[in-house]
């Protein structure tokens, strides 16, 4: 019925062209196959804030051991406040928010978001007693609870630094499962997209709070994880069949393009100047920020694309029926 | 069909792989789409029973569809396609009428458009009203003329001798392998002693994750009310001993309702029969399995390709990846922890 003329020529990358052949197909009046999602803003939020909870939490794990007592402060708090954040929009986007708690009725390991529920719930007290003890105010330290806050800290602090790869990576897991085209497809690249760009936006985060001569992790660990988001987010494009239009077009392509602007600028901001000026240190850490949070919303709105269009679900659908000739 | 891990192989009993014992045999619906007429009693049966609320009023343009797809508040819903091409043998009986040439493509093109522009891209048909305000269009009709009259071909009865009506009334496919219960986060969506797949009402919080987790485009989540819904094959009528209201009220038993093993052998037989009187089109959907869901229990007869339909040709459930997911998942986790630890060996700065 409707037929698209988007294969043709485009600017970068020369292996794109002739790869789309023009796609035709039948549907129901162009109508949806599948149902768009009905997950909001909050959804890909929630995704910048867990991977950004999770990097921070490493830091200052990190930090704790090797004597870096801001960027170890600057980490703790930034990991509770994320995931405080995180909780929210997770609650906020439920259809009946006051039943929240119904994911803790059951364990199911075919479900990625049980799985990630019992992540949460197992990384949180950590994240929650860390931070407590860098939060306490200096009149409370020297009380029972005070000197208990503090022997606890660095153990709940790595506790939570054990299970943040975790809380990093399981939610590229929950979007591929789903039916949604765009986020299946890409499952061999999407949980390293993720934590990659939970390292950029931690490193960032670390970058504008603690002092330059204290940042050196959170530069390393924001120029590791800003090439690891770059290089797996091309490579995810590359690899998709006809399902890379819903990220090559429209508002996902838009927000993609100036997440790998902003991660890129941040990446050589970082390596070339952050650890000269506390300023460009800021600005580095920004644009790394700003960078991750846009690629969550952009893969998010690749996938609501996928859903929104027929031919993202018929013509692969198709294809491999056609290759498989002995089923229908 | 690779990858062999328990969550993909044809299953033989879906209800003892839940925990049911000694359960009846697994129930479902056998639709068979060559003898519907549209008349969309199950539709209505369906809404009556169920207490299901409306989904809106719109005149969508889809010839007689005026419900578009399934949704939260759509469990039943009856497709009409027109098309320019006899069913079987069956004479049409326009080759002697002044009907002019059919619009039929034009206006499914003019509905094609308009959709594009619905926030869910139809996708909120079924559910809640659609919420656009297309563009008059010029559909050719009506004419103060006589049918026909004023064409390039005079009367223009020449042009179109064929004409079929393809009319399909889609349900919840209770799948074997169901993606909306494997991604249930509560426990709420649950397979029942006969076999369905069924939401708890009083347990669901609508997290909204079976909505993408069905390759259907099925379940949805109610607006206002905020919890999944779909089809119960009319769980609580099943167990009263009564079938579904869709298959008790439709009148030419294009819905069958019956133990599936009984369904599948009656719909070999149907199709075999259709094929001999010469439709040769008639194929079932839904009914091998050895596909992507492990079958359906409630499946179909069709007349035309499953995307005509708007079914997904070819649908998978999307657990089928899941071991392949967690692994990069594992390995991308085992990265960001290396690179964690790296970060903090190179140097005092």
């Amino acid at each position: 019925m409707s037929t698209s003329s988007d294969g043709a020529t485009r600017k970068h990358g020369s292996r794109e062209q002739a790869m789309v052949p023009e796609a035709r197909f039948r549907s129901y009046y162009g109508r949806a196959v599948l149902k768009p999602p009905v997950w909001e803003w909050k959804v890909p939020a929630y995704l910048f804030a867990g991977g950004l909870s999770a990097g921070s939490a490493v830091l200052a794990a990190g930090a704790d051991l090797t004597g870096r007592l801001a960027l170890r402060r600057a980490g703790r708090v930034s990991a509770l406040a994320t995931l405080v954040a995180s909780t929210y929009f997770l609650i906020a986007d439920l259809g009946r928010p006051e039943r929240f708690h119904h994911m803790l009725r059951v364990a199911k390991p075919t479900s990625p978001m049980s799985v990630g529920t019992w992540i949460l719930a197992a990384y949180g007290p950590g994240v929650g007693v860390a931070a407590a003890a860098e939060l306490l105010p200096a009149a409370l330290q020297r009380t029972m609870l005070g000197r208990l806050l503090g022997q606890l800290s660095r153990p709940a602090g790595l506790s939570a630094a054990v299970i943040a790869p975790g809380v990093a990576s399981y939610t590229a897991v929950l979007l591929s499962q789903t039916a949604v085209p765009s986020w299946h497809e890409v499952h061999p690249q999407l949980p390293f997209v993720f934590t990659g760009s939970a390292a950029a936006s931690a490193g960032g985060l670390g970058m504008v709070l603690a002092p330059v001569a204290e940042a050196g992790p959170a530069r390393r660990f924001a120029v590791l994880g800003a090439a690891a988001e770059l290089a797996a987010s091309r490579l995810m494009e590359q690899r998709l069949g006809l399902v890379r239009q819903a990220y090559t077009t429209g508002k996902a392509h838009q927000l993609r393009k100036w997440s790998e602007c902003l991660t890129a600028a941040g990446l050589i901001g970082t390596a070339v100047a952050a650890r000269r000026s506390r300023t460009l240190a800021v600005i580095s850490g920004l644009a790394l920020l700003a960078g991750s949070l846009v690629q969550r919303f952009g893969i998010f709105e690749a996938g609501v694309a996928s859903t929104k269009d027929p031919r993202y679900v018929v013509v692969p659908q198709r294809q491999r029926l056609n290759e498989e000739p002995h089923r229908v | 069909m690779n990858s062999g891990h328990g969550l993909v192989v044809p299953l033989e009993d879906v209800a003892a792989e839940a925990g049911h014992r000694d359960h009846p045999p697994r129930m479902g619906f056998f639709t068979d789409t060559s003898v519907c007429i549209g008349c969309k009693a199950c539709e209505v049966a369906c809404k009556e029973w169920n207490l299901v609320p409306d989904d809106g009023f719109d005149l969508l343009g889809m010839s007689m569809d005026n419900t578009g797809m399934l949704g939260a508040n759509t469990w039943r819903h009856v497709a009409f396609i027109e098309q320019e091409q006899p069913l079987g043998q069956q004479e049409a009986g326009v080759a002697e009428l002044p009907t002019g040439p059919s619009a039929t493509e034009q206006t499914a093109g003019v509905v094609a458009n308009a959709l594009r522009q619905a926030a869910r891209g139809g996708g909120e048909l079924g559910t809640s009203p659609l919420q656009i305000r297309p563009s008059p269009q010029e559909l050719g009709m009506p004419s103060f003329q006589r049918p026909g009259a004023g064409t390039r071909a005079g009367t223009g009865a020449e042009r179109r001798t064929d004409f079929r009506w393809l009319m399909m009334s889609d349900v919840c496919k209770h799948c074997t392998h169901a993606g909306c219960l494997d991604v249930c986060p509560t426990g709420a969506l649950f397979r029942t002693e006969f076999g369905t797949v069924v939401v708890q009402q009083d347990i669901c919080n609508g997290c909204g994750y079976c909505v993408s987790g069905c390759p259907y485009g099925v379940i949805d989540r109610r607006p206002g009310d905020g919890r999944a819904q779909k089809c119960t094959l009319c769980y609580d009528r099943l167990r009263g001993g009564l079938e579904p209201a869709c298959a008790k009220a439709c009148p030419t038993d294009s819905i069958q309702f019956g133990p599936l093993d009984e369904l599948r052998e009656r719909a070999a037989q149907r199709v075999e029969q259709l094929h001999e009187r010469g439709v040769t089109q008639a194929r079932l959907y839904g009914a091998d399995p050895n596909d992507g869901v492990g079958g359906n229990g409630a499946f179909f007869l069709l007349l035309d390709e499953p995307e005509v339909y708007g079914l997904p040709p070819d649908p998978v459930v999307p657990t089928r990846e899941l071991s392949a997911m967690w692994r990069y998942a594992a390995m991308a986790a085992s990265a960001f922890l290396a690179a964690g630890l790296s970060v903090f060996l190179g140097g005092r700065r």
